[in-house]
Order: structure tokens, then sequence, then C-alpha cells
């Protein structure tokens, strides 16, 4: 995703002037692209991220149209109040990315764990949330993104995803990926999406074909945009955080009360072991396998 | 009643401001009138008129609880009327409490302390990467220092060449809860600053030629930004205010303005 990421900037940037890159010393062999094509619009901060992003807000202030590069939390929760104060308050048209969304990068520990911050974020003002699952969603949320000026926040993954579907399009609502007639359905916002699908996959050798949605838009919420989601009798929600107050919360806020939501997320044990990506995912119960064992559950008992 | 722009009359405006809002921090206003006097009066190319002139120096007030000052600068410099200086802190007054860009002239809303000079980093790099000929000036305070966001940015500043960018520490040696030097103390603070590359002055905060002759001149060194320490008095003019840690929170009584703006001769 950080490949597509930096590949459709580099498109956008040749077509809008504007578009400034900064980084928080971070994203080796990923931002050289941009700053060899661009060295007036690309800028190292150094590991300072709370001047990096009121610099952001400066240069955002005076008409570039800024995006911040960094890892895991540090370019959202380290500056949490220049993100409220200098951006969201004045409005400024910053983006904040953030590569290693969820358990990215599982083996580097808890404080590369990105699993509180839709929660965090999703309480400031004026900040849109984009959290796209594959390179394709990647693309069309920056393309968004630049069509659509504003404090914003877009949460990747790493690198070497795989494209998961090929429908197109960032609105306010879900995207439909498998669409059935199914009482149930599964929503999943970011890579973890592909769990989603691998839990369809199962079910529906089961005899269950379900229904999977992503949500790469988080917020501001329209609850007239979930309006698909209407018809569930349930809806299952995934996400590589804590549901708490991520995907899950959203959708038990704004769906009607007679559509049940059953969140699947990180729980709020701190992990105490690390490894891989899918490791991590298995030993928080967000694989394909314990997902389906969920909603085989779920089925069984409503039968 | 002190209509003409002077150091004197933003300090008998802020001193009404606070007095009829029984708001705070007048001691911190009364400190760095005369550099906003100089500032405003002399140094700025502003045109009140028309506050957003692209060409126009940006001035951020990062010691944004002290607005009372900068409010009644820009009203007696022309940006909006004196009279509405009358409903600072009132219900509904967009004169908050701490500094506001919803005000005309005002560049950046402050109040939580170390992002006025990370931010006018980002304004002095674009005028940098645009070839623009605007500076950029930010007021701090001196228990403002603490905050390690700006050290991010004391760093950053001369690494990027600004020398359109110019902090100005209005040093007068008191904080929230005692004196700079008991809380953390900030000496040798030139020193600190050359050590990161900064050209640095020092002057009597309160000596408007001094202030002026510094300012008029920079940037003191190409290639660096400039950091202006101006030793201050917290309070300054008023007797019983001068010095007096009391003076961050409480807010004269009617007899106590009256007696405020008589010593300032403001009658």
């Amino acid at each position: 995703m950080r490949t597509t990421f930096i590949e459709e900037l580099i498109r956008q940037a040749r077509l809008h002037p504007e578009i400034f890159l900064i980084v928080g010393d971070l994203g080796y062999s990923v931002v050289e692209p941009f700053a060899q094509e661009f060295p007036g619009r690309f800028l190292n901060a150094g590991v300072a991220e709370q001047n990096m992003t009121g610099v952001a807000a400066g240069l955002a202030s005076e008409g570039y149209r800024v995006f911040t590069y960094s890892i895991a939390n540090f370019p959202t929760l380290r500056c949490l109040e220049q993100i409220r104060n200098d951006i969201c308050y004045h409005q400024w048209p910053v983006t904040m990315v953030a590569v290693g969304a969820g358990m990215a990068y599982g083996n580097l520990g808890y404080s590369h764990h990105a699993v509180e911050d839709i929660g965090v974020l999703r309480g400031l003002p004026n900040l849109q949330i984009l959290s796209p699952a594959d390179p394709g969603e990647t693309r069309d949320c920056v393309q968004w993104l630049v069509e659509h000026p504003s404090p914003s926040y877009l949460r990747l993954g790493k690198a070497g995803e795989h494209d998961l579907h090929a429908v197109r399009g960032v609105g306010a609502a879900p995207l439909p990926i498998i669409k059935t007639d199914h009482s149930v359905a599964l929503v999943a916002t970011g890579a973890v999406l592909k769990e989603a699908l691998k839990a369809a996959e199962i079910l529906a050798a089961q005899g269950q074909s379900i229904s999977v949605w992503s949500c790469p838009w988080l917020n501001p919420v329209v609850p007239a945009n979930l309006h698909n989601l209407h018809s569930y009798a349930c809806v299952f929600s995934l996400e590589e955080h804590r549901s708490a107050t991520g995907l899950g919360a959203i959708l038990r806020e704004n769906l009607p009360l007679n559509v049940r939501v059953i969140a699947c997320g990180v729980a709020s044990e701190l992990a105490s072991v690390v490894g891989s990506q899918e490791f991590m995912r298995l030993q928080a119960g967000l694989d394909g396998a314990t997902i389906a064992g969920r909603i085989a559950a779920f089925l069984n008992e409503s039968a | 009643m002190f209509e003409k722009f002077s150091a004197t009359a933003i300090r008998g405006r802020a001193l009404q401001m606070v007095q009829r809002a029984r708001a705070s921090h007048i001691g911190g206003a009364l400190s760095m009138a005369d550099l906003l006097a100089v500032l405003y009066g002399e140094i700025l190319r502003v045109h009140p008129a028309e506050p957003h002139w692209p060409e126009r120096d940006r001035f951020i007030l990062s010691k944004g609880h002290s607005c009372t000052a900068l409010y009644a600068a820009l009203a007696l410099r022309g940006f909006f009327p004196v009279e509405d200086l009358i409903g600072y802190g009132k219900n509904g007054s967009r004169l908050l409490a701490h500094v506001s860009h919803k005000i005309p002239g005002v560049e950046f809303s402050t109040g939580s302390l170390g992002h006025g000079l990370p931010f006018g980093c980002g304004k002095a790099l674009a005028a940098k990467r645009c070839g623009k000929n605007w500076r950029v000036f930010v007021m701090l305070s001196d228990g403002e220092l603490d905050e390690g966001s700006n050290w991010e940015s004391i760093l950053f500043a001369p690494q990027h060449k600004l020398d359109n960018l110019v902090a100005m520490i209005d040093y007068n040696k008191i904080q929230s809860l005692g004196s700079v030097k008991e809380v953390l103390n900030l000496d040798p603070l030139s020193d600190k600053f050359r050590a990161f590359r900064w050209a640095v002055r020092e002057v009597d905060g309160h000596n408007s030629d001094q202030i002026r002759t510094a300012l008029a001149g920079v940037p003191w060194e190409p290639g660096k930004p400039s950091c202006l320490i101006a030793h201050t008095i917290k309070g300054k003019g008023v007797s019983f205010m001068e010095n007096q840690l009391a003076w961050h929170y409480q807010s004269p009584n009617a007899t106590q303005l009256q007696q405020a703006l008589t010593e300032l001769g403001c009658e």
C-alpha cells in the first residue's frame, strides 16, 4: 500500500503544484522518488513529529496541500494536540499518513501497533479518516483526498498487499465486495479485509454465503450513508484496531437498533508477545478461520 | 481616551479588557506591550484594511494567553473597531481569552503553549520555497520554552536557513507557579540559542530604541534565524503589578484599574 500511495501521490503532484510531502525521518526506499522529482516540495523534518505537524500547518496556511508521513502512531498520537489545534481547528488541508496500521509491524511490539488511532482521532472535528484495504482502495483514497482538501488521516497497511477487489470509488458509503441475500454481513476496514474474504470463503463452503463490505471511509460518519447495511439482521464488524472505539463502535452508534452489531477487533489486553502480522491476527482472533467460526456459531444459535 | 496607537494605549486597553471580563494574564500582556508597539508601529509590513494582503509580514502570538495586548494593538492600528474590545471574554464574543484567528489581523490561534514556533517555521519555509520576501515574527513567553516542541523548532529553523524568521522571547522571568529560575531555569538562554545556530540579540524589552534598532536589522546574520531575547518586567507600568506572580491570575477591581490607568498616564 505504501508503494501505491507514493506512486499515486507523485502522479497527483505532477498535476497539483501545491502538493507537499513531509516525512518524519522515515520512508526509506519509499519516498525517494517523490523527493527526487519534487525537491522543492519535499522535506524530512527529522524525528520531531510535533514540529513536523506544526510546520505542516504553517505550509498549509500559505497554500500548500500537505501530506505528513511516518509510521504507526508517530504522525498521529505523538502530535495529537497539533492535529487538533493547529490543523483541525483552523481547517487547513493537511493529511497525516501512517504506514503500519493495526499490527502490520507485529514483531516490533506495542509501541508500533496502531490499534487505538481511529478511536482517538475520530473524536476530532473536521477530520476525514480513510482506511483503505488494498492498493486499489489506496489509490482511490489519495485521489479523493486531493480532490477534497481538508484535515484528514490516511491509515495505510505496509507493503506487498495485493488487490482484494475491483470495486472502485471512495464515497462515504461502504463498498460492496460480495453481495448476497444472506441476512448476515461482514464489514471490514483496512487490510484485514483479506481475513473477511477468507471467512466468507470458508462459510460459503459450508453453505452460508454472507455479504462482505469494505469500509475505507470512517469519519465523519453520515448515518444515511450506511443505509445499505440496514437490511441485515446482523452485521459483524472486523478491524485491526480496538472495536470499542473503532469500526465496531461506529456501526453500533449509527445503525438502527434492529440491526445487531457484533464487533471483532483487538481486545483491550495489551500484547505481550510479538510475531508477524498473520501471527498477531491469529492471536487476536482476527484471522479468517476464527471469524468464520464466530459467524457460524451465531448462525447455529439463531437457527 | 487613549485612542492613538502607543504602548501606553495598548496597556490601558488591555487593563480595561481584563477588568471588564474579570480575566487573567494581565502581567504578561503588560510585559510585551512595548515589543508590540514597536512591531505594529514601525516594523511589520501590514495593511490593516487588507488583513490578508499576501505580501504582509506574519506575526504569531505563541503566548496566546496574553492576547489582550495583541487585540488592543490590532484595534488601535485599525484592523477592527476599538469599540469591539469591550466585548473581550464576554458571552458570545469573538474575542476569546486566548488569541483567535477569527479576529482580523490574527494569523493563528494559540492557547496551548509550544505551538507558535513550529507553525512559524512552516510559514517561513513556505516563504523561502516560494521566493517571497515577507518575514515571520513569533512572540514566545519564557515559561513556554519548557515545552519540548519549541526545541524541535529551534533545531529545525537553522537547519533550513530560515533567516526570515524572528523568535521574540518576552523574558519576564516569572511563569505560572514561580520564577523561571526556580521552575526550569533557562539560563544561559542566549548561549542555548547560539549553540542551536541562531543569531541572538538581547535588549531591554521596555526600551523602544533598542527594540527598534534590533528588529529593523533582521536578519542579523544571513542564513540564520534571529532570536530577540527581550528582558522585560511582568506587569510593567503598573507599580503594584510589577514582578508580582499574582497578576498572572488576578483581575483588577475598579479602584485598581483607575489607579493603574492614572499611573500609566492614560487620562
